[in-house]
Parts: C-alpha cells; structure tokens; sequence
C-alpha cells in the first residue's frame, strides 16, 4: 500500500494546497514542503525487505473488463528516481517561495500534479497505467509554463504538449498493438507487464513496435531528431517548471527506455543499438556546441542538458553492467547540478530581470556565495572528477569503450566542448567588468540551505557512488535478466 | 399487441403523454416555469419507465421495432442527454424575449423521434424515427425568430435535410427493389441468397442510406452545414443536436449494418473507412482555422465522428462496446461544453462565442472555466476524463482490425486536435488585461448544477471506467433479434 500512498500523497498535498491558499500564499508553500517530506519519509523509514524481485508490490484490479490493473512495483531503479523526485521537489517549492507571488495555490497544485504523476509513471507495471500517468504528467506541466512562464510561454508550452502528445499517441498504438498480438497469442487480454514479457513476436513486427515504444521516450528524453522542444519549454517554464522538467521528466523518457524497450524488445533493441548510441554521441556533441553558441544564460543550461542526455542514450543502447550503472549515476547526478544550475539561473533573473549573459558581468563582486555556487556546480556539469556527473560520464564512456571504441572516443570530444561553455558561462556572467551599478542581493538563506544540499549531493556521489550503486544494481539485474528471459 | 408488446414500448407511450400533457398545458397557460417543469418530469418518467420495458427485452414489437438491451441502453442515454438539455436551458430562455413552452415540446417531440430511431428495425420506422428527430429540430434551430442568424440556420438546415432524405428514401427503394424486404434482419440472408458476384443496385442503394445518414453525423464530404447551423442555432439546441441526433443516428446505422450483414462487404467498409479518414483529418483541420467557439466545437466534432467510425468499423459486439462507451464520453463532453456556452450567453443577450470572450475567463469565473478546461481535455483525450479511454477504444478497434492508414489518421487527427484545444484552454488561462474582478454566478443555478454533475459523471468513469464497461458489455448481450 506504500507505493500507492508515493502517488496519493502529492496528489492529497496539491489540492490541499490549493484550497489552503485561500487563506495565505504561506500556508499553501508549507503544505506542500510538508507532504513532500511526508513522500521522503514515507521512502526512507520502512527500510523494506526485499520481496522477490521487487522491493515492494501492488496488484489490484481497476478496469478488469479491458484488462487494465493498478499495477504497481518498485525496485532499486525506481525507488533511487521517485527519491530524486521527492528532493528536486522540495528543492522546487523552495526555490519558487519568492518567484511565484499570484496564484500560488493553483501553483503548487501542478507542481505537485504534476509530481505524483513522474511518481506514478516510475512505479507503473501495468502498461496502460504507465500510459495513463505518461499523459497525466503533462497537464499540469503544461499549465505550469502557460500561466507562470516567460515571454514566448505559449509558443512554448504549445510545442512541448504537442511534442510529447504525438510521441506519447505513438506510443499508445505500440501498446495497444503488442496487447491484441498477446491476445490472440494466449487469448487473454492484459496489459501487465509481466505478461507481456512473455509475448513471442516476428522480428519485424518486434521491431516496429520497439520503434514505436523508442520514439515515444525519444522524444521525452530528447534523443536528437526529436529534441527541438526543450530548448523553448526550459527556457520559457518558471524556475520550477525547469527544475522539474530537466530533473525528472526527462528522466521519465530513459527510465521507460530501460524499464520497457529492452526487456520487452531484446533482439530488435540489440540490431537498433548503433543507430540509438549514434544518436547519443550526435546529442552529445550537438547539444554541447550549441549549448556554446547561446547568449541566454537558461538556454545554454537547456543544450546542455541534451548533451548530457546524450551520454545516458549512449549508456543505455551500450548495454553493459558498467554503462547501465553510469546511466543511472548520471541521471541522478544531472538531476542535481543542472536543477542547481536553473535555480541559480532563476535567482539571477528574479535580481537582473534579464537572461542575457551579455547584460551580466562581474556579478563575483557584489553575489560572491551566488557564485561561488555556480561555478561549483558549472565544473560539475563539466565532469570534474570527484563530483558525481564525473561518476555518470566516465563510467558511460567506459561501458561503451567495451562495445564500440569509436562512439566512446566521439563523446569523450563532447566532454572538451562541455568545459568550454561552463567556463564560458562563468567568465561571462561573473567576470569582466560589471554591468548592474547597485549590486543586486546575494542569495537568500533558503536558497544556500537547498545550494548546500545540492552540492552535498553531488560531492557524495562523487567520492562514494558504491552504496548508490549497491541500491540500483538489483533493479538493474532486473533490465537484463528480463531480456534474458526471452 | 398484447401486454407484453405495451409494456416494451411503454418509454414511447410515456414520453407521448408526456409531450401531450404540455401542449395541453400551453392551451391552459402560457408559463415558461411549467412547461420545463413539466418537460423535465415527462423525461425523467420516460427514463423511469425503462425499467418495466427492460423487463421483457428483448422483444420485437411488430416489424417495426426491435426492444432490446442494445435499444434500451441508447434510449436511456438520448433520455439523460434530453434531460440535461432541458436543464440548461431554462434559465437561458427565461432571459430570453417570446414565449418558451412550445421549445420544450418539440424538445420532446424530437427526443421521441430519437427513441424511435434506436429501437427500429425496418425501413419505415427508420424514416418515420428519422423525420420525427429532424422536423422538430427546425423549430427549435430558428427559434429566437427575431435574430437573423438562427433563421438562417434553419432554412439551411430545411433543405439539407429534406434533400438528405430525398436521397436516404431513394436508397431505401433500390435496397427493397434488389432484397424485396425492409426488414433489417430479414436482409442478410436475401443477400447471401443471390450468392457471390457484384450487386451494384444493392450497393447503390447502401450508398445513397449511407449518404443521407453521413449527413446527420456531419461526416466530410457532408458537413458542410454544421458549422453554419451549430453558430446560428441558440446554444442548448446546438448541444441537442450535436449529442441527442447524434447519438441517435450512429445508433441505428449501427444496428442496420450489424443486423443486415452490411460489414461483410468490403466495397462498404472501404467506403466508410475512407470517409472516416476524410473526417478526422478535414474536421480537424478546418477546426484549427476557427476563432469561434461554436463553429470550433462544430468541425470538432467532425473529427469525432470520424473516431467514432473507426470505433464503429470494429465490427460485432466489439463495435457495439466500443461505440457505446464513446458515445457516453462524447456525449457527457460535448453537452458540458455547450453547457458552458449556454450559461455564459444566459442572459448576454447575444451568443458568446467569440475566443476573445474566453479570455481569462479562469480569473473571472474560475468554476466554468474549470469544467470548460475539462471538458476540452477530455476532448482531446487527457487521462482523469473519459476521453481518454474513448480514445484507447477507438485506437484498440482500428489496431485489433490492423487498420493502419485509420490509426495513423487518428493519430494525426489527435494531434491537430490538441492544437486548437490547446489554443482555448490558453486563452481562458491568460492573466485578464485589465482588473480582474470575480464576476457574478449569474441565476444560472440549475445549469451549474448540470454542468457540475456532467463534470462529476465525467471525472467518475474517466478515472473508473468498469461501471459504464459493464452496462455495455451487458447489453451488447441482448443485442439483435434475428
């Protein structure tokens, strides 16, 4: 019953929230920091046992009739995700306390929609539940960029919902597909998971429905073709919008790759594999040169996050117990410095009033622990060893080195690419002459407590990944033992 | 007849009761307040008497009409839709200026044309349902007869469909002159009998019923009235149209083809199919150039209908649950929706339906505006409402028959359909320009009330689906008299 009370609680919080800022934009903010620590503890105290395969299991019937059941399973892979969803979220309403000042019940109430949504799509065992809370994720993140976002918020936020609304169609006919070839396989209708594990197909029609399942996180994820959404919906979200976007919904797309692509289409992924790892390292690169090019200082974190994707398409399609390990390393750690990187971002914005990097400059003087913070993470979003990104980044590169020198080698020149438009990035904003006369505030002390964190955070990881690894490497087993099956 | 007969078709003699005592009620006193009263109380009867008719379904009653569950289940939903209409419009023709009883008995009047039009299993009742839904529905679409643009609705309206029927009782004619029944169920085996090889008059005359019944369902290349008549008509008689007619005709299309054996053909399905296409990708395109709501809803529910072709083409009981249940969805959606339009016009003076009048109506009138939003989800399909497994059903129909071009249609078709859904429920979200001052609820009480009960129904089987699932599957059972 825990996993579904991880769904209920953000749920419960949101629209407790919004009826309780009624009496007060305060009250509403607290609620909403206190069912996301409920989530955490919820997560953290029930050290729970294993229990087969999964840590911990839910199996009730919803809609019998068309064979959907409230299937739900957590193992390593998840739990370490909904964990990250749980802090980027406090670290979101935190960061929002004195950037979102109208309408901030209707606020929380996405944030927290929008949450319990990335929740439920970590936990899905059933594939029209995964589907189901696939497309309940996006409403609320939608009316998150329409109603609190920036200039070209519609544009925007009309891009990302038709974006990942076509994908997520495609999907829906994979899945519906795959079911009814079930069906007239064992003449049973069912959406589960496990069932379907076991489904034989022709290796064309495997491999159209691994296409069909691909694009759909593809364009989530964003792998290249598809990616040209991000840019905007980063760029134009409010702080949060961004923090969770970059965080989490991207990892959504990885996380379906490996929860669903691999073990349910094993052959077909494996044929698919050079052309998926090629357009890993082309994100890598890509993303990083135009992350390069940027004048506006949320754009630039935005590139970057699709070269850092990239690493994780390259891991994912590698398909070794290295690479794997990496993927997951450095989805946890890109969660953390580059929702950093956009909380500083929005900071700047809320004291400039601007994005431009070329009307910043030598913000070190008057916001030294601003950025000092920024720089720190900026070098951890570079790979420095000893922070966690490095971990993701280099244990990738290793695990693909095995498979295919050649991609390693290629992504390996991303990483050059990376250090110059970090360093880019600070020698602009905080070196140079200044360019503000009156030195805006430096940061607030909730803003250096989530700061603080974050680079905790990123520093734990980087100095001792084992234990995080340890909690993965089960749910990980779990990837290639279900491939094996078939 | 005997007891059991009269007991079966016991929802058409309430309802006529019903309808007479208003008239009778009219010549009595003219009141606005009793003719809803009464119109609401003779619906809700009607529903009630559903029951003791259920009770000896299924049953076929003269050749005209097949009682059975099939037929039961669609009349309760015409009956509730009917009910819902009746509500929300009585505040609005309270404001408005001429007397208002005679709008409910041919609300009525057509309602029964509907109940007629699901039970028939003949040629003659399927025109007799036909002209008793249609003829009624000229009236109500001109009623505000001092405005020039619902005049000019109706008079479109008039000669599409008497043109529609035209063509439908010619079809009717080449059909009989080729099988020699017009029974529905009789029709399959006179087929089978002429054996193999083409049978063109047959198929003609398929056609042409086709035709006149793509008409009522506003199917490309027969829509082009919808928009004109959806703006033109007052709000309640647009949603009327767009559910209750609807419902209706899809009802008894269905059972023709499942009854006569139409879905063997494969020159048919390629027909229906190919119109299907056409009306989810051309409805969906000519929605995205409307900047009014009405005409926006109208070539919106084009696509709609063109999913609910590929639902349909599904074939056998699959079709029956598969129609079913969107039906449901789309009804209960697009009633809340031109409920929303209806309460926003009570009173207004005029029909607001310009997109500026949407315009930050979430900070104005933050309850509308969320069913509005949910409504238009639910159009598009989003999880929490049941557009989204109405989408799942007609998806699941189109793969489980390998239909390829008809999902990828209605995969384009979804996606230009979020477009402009999208663009709506931004508009209302938009900050307003200048104050924004919460505006009064208006009188509109019984309309809220419907349209938050829609919304609750909406909410309900979107997220809990097995309730609806169940009473389809339950009746599809029943289904057919042969």
């Amino acid at each position: 019953m825990i996993l579904l009370w991880l769904i209920l609680v953000p749920l419960i919080g949101g629209i407790l929230a919004w009826i309780a800022s009624r009496s007060g934009s305060a009250l509403a903010r607290w609620i909403s920091l206190a069912a996301l620590a409920g989530e955490l503890l919820l997560l953290l105290l029930p050290r729970p046992a294993p229990y087969g395969r999964w840590l911990a299991e839910l199996d009730l019937p919803w809609a019998p009739e068309l064979g959907i059941r409230l299937h739900l399973a957590m193992d390593g892979l998840s739990f370490v995700l909904i964990l990250l969803t749980a802090v980027l979220g406090i670290f979101s309403v935190i960061a929002s306390w004195s950037e979102i000042t109208e309408r901030v019940g209707f606020f929380h109430f996405n944030l927290m929609w929008t949450l319990a949504g990335v929740v439920g799509v970590f936990l899905a065992l059933d594939l029209l539940l995964f589907f189901f809370f696939w497309e309940l994720m996006l409403i609320p993140m939608y009316f998150l960029i329409v109603v609190w976002g920036h200039e070209r918020r519609i544009y925007a936020a009309i891009k990302f919902f038709l974006f990942t609304q076509g994908g997520g169609l495609v999907l829906l006919i994979a899945i519906l597909t795959l079911s009814i070839l079930f069906m007239r396989q064992t003449g049973t209708v069912s959406f589960d998971y496990m069932a379907l594990l076991k489904i034989r197909l022709p290796p064309s029609t495997a491999t159209l429905l691994m296409l069909g399942f691909f694009i759909a996180f593809a364009v989530k994820l964003p792998a290249i073709p598809f990616h040209s959404w991000l840019p905007d919906a980063h760029t134009e979200a409010p702080t949060a919008g961004s923090v969770v976007l970059a965080g989490l919904l991207l990892k959504t797309g990885a996380y379906g790759l490996l929860r669903f692509v691999l073990p349910l289409f094993p052959e077909a992924s494996i044929h698919f594999a050079p052309i998926a790892m090629a357009l890993g390292v082309t994100g890598i690169i890509y993303g990083a040169v135009l992350a390069f090019a940027q004048t506006d200082l949320k754009r630039l974190v935005a590139y970057s996050s699709i070269s850092h994707l990239g690493f994780v398409l390259l891991g994912i399609y590698a398909w070794n117990s290295l690479a794997l390990q990496g993927v997951v390393m450095q989805m946890l750690a890109h969660g953390l410095s580059t929702g950093g990187l956009f909380i500083l971002v929005g900071a700047l914005q809320e004291r400039l009033h601007t994005r431009e990097m070329g009307r910043m400059g030598g913000l070190w003087a008057g916001m030294p622990r601003l950025a000092a913070i920024a720089m720190f993470l900026a070098i951890a979003s570079l790979g420095l060893p000893g922070l966690g990104d490095f971990i993701g980044e280099f244990l990738v590169l290793l695990g693909t080195y095995r498979i295919a020198p050649g991609f390693a080698a290629a992504a390996a020149a991303g990483l050059v690419a990376s250090a110059l438009y970090a360093l880019l990035l600070i020698q602009q904003v905080f070196h140079g002459p200044p360019h503000a006369a009156p030195a805006p505030p430096d940061l607030a002390p909730r803003h250096m407590l989530v700061m603080g964190l974050l680079m905790a955070g990123l520093v734990w990881f980087g100095l001792a990944p084992q234990p995080v690894l340890d909690t993965v490497a089960p749910g990980l087993d779990n990837v290639t033992a279900f491939a094996r099956q078939r | 007849m005997n007891d059991a007969d009269i007991r079966a078709i016991l929802p058409f003699l309430v309802l006529s009761a019903a309808l007479t005592v208003i008239v009778l009620g009219i010549a009595v006193r003219r009141d606005r307040g009793q003719a809803a009263i009464l119109a609401a109380i003779g619906l809700a009867a009607t529903l009630a008497s559903l029951w003791p008719a259920q009770a000896v379904a299924p049953r076929q009653v003269t050749p005209l009409f097949a009682i059975d569950g099939y037929a039961l289940l669609l009349m309760g939903l015409i009956l509730a839709e009917s009910l819902a209409v009746v509500l929300l419009s009585q505040a609005y023709l309270a404001r408005q200026e001429g007397p208002a009883d005679e709008f409910y008995a041919l609300l009525l009047l057509s309602t029964l044309g509907a109940l007629a039009l699901v039970s028939a299993s003949h040629f003659a009742s399927f025109f007799l349902g036909l002209e008793t839904l249609t003829i009624p529905l000229l009236g109500l679409i001109a009623y505000p007869r001092e405005r020039p643009l619902p005049i000019e609705a109706g008079v479109k309206y008039l000669i599409l469909a008497a043109m529609s029927s035209a063509v439908l009782l010619f079809g009717m004619a080449l059909v009989y002159a080729r099988l020699g029944t017009m029974e529905f169920a009789r029709m399959g085996a006179a087929l089978a009998a002429f054996g193999q090889g083409p049978q063109i008059l047959w198929l003609s005359g398929v056609a042409l019923i086709f035709s006149g019944v793509a008409f009522k369902l506003s199917l490309v290349p027969f829509h082009l009235w919808v928009a004109d008549v959806y703006e033109g008509s007052p709000a309640p008689v647009t949603a009327f149209i767009a559910v209750v007619s609807k419902t209706a005709v899809l009802g008894l299309l269905l059972r023709y083809f499942l009854a006569a054996g139409i879905f063997r053909d494969p020159t048919v399905e390629l027909t229906v199919g190919v119109i299907a296409i056409a009306s989810m990708l051309g409805g969906n395109l000519l929605a995205l150039l409307q900047t009014n709501v009405k005409r926006l809803l109208a070539y919106s529910s084009v696509g709609h209908l063109g999913y609910l072709l590929v639902a349909f083409l599904a074939g056998g009981t699959a079709a029956i649950e598969a129609v079913g249940y969107y039906l449901v969805a789309y009804g209960t959606t697009t009633l809340g929706a031109f409920g929303v339009v209806t309460v926003l016009s009570t009173g207004a003076g005029r029909e607001v339906v310009a997109l500026n009048d949407y315009r930050s109506l979430a900070w104005r009138r933050p309850w509308l505006a969320a069913v509005f939003i949910l409504m238009l989800l639910s159009l598009a399909g989003m999880p929490l409402t049941m557009g989204f497994f109405a989408k799942i059903y007609a998806a699941a129909a189109g793969v489980g028959r390998d239909a390829w071009p008809l999902v990828g249609a209605l995969v384009a078709g979804s996606v230009i359909g979020l477009f402009y859904y999208l663009r709506v429920v931004v508009a209302v979200c938009l900050p307003a320009a200048g104050e924004q001052t919460p505006e009064p609820a208006g009188a509109a009480g019984l309309a809220m009330a419907t349209l938050a009960g829609l919304t609750g129904i909406l909410v309900w089987l979107g997220v809990y689906p097995a309730p609806a699932v169940d009473l389809i599957r339950g009746t599809a059972r029943v289904f057919g008299m042969q």
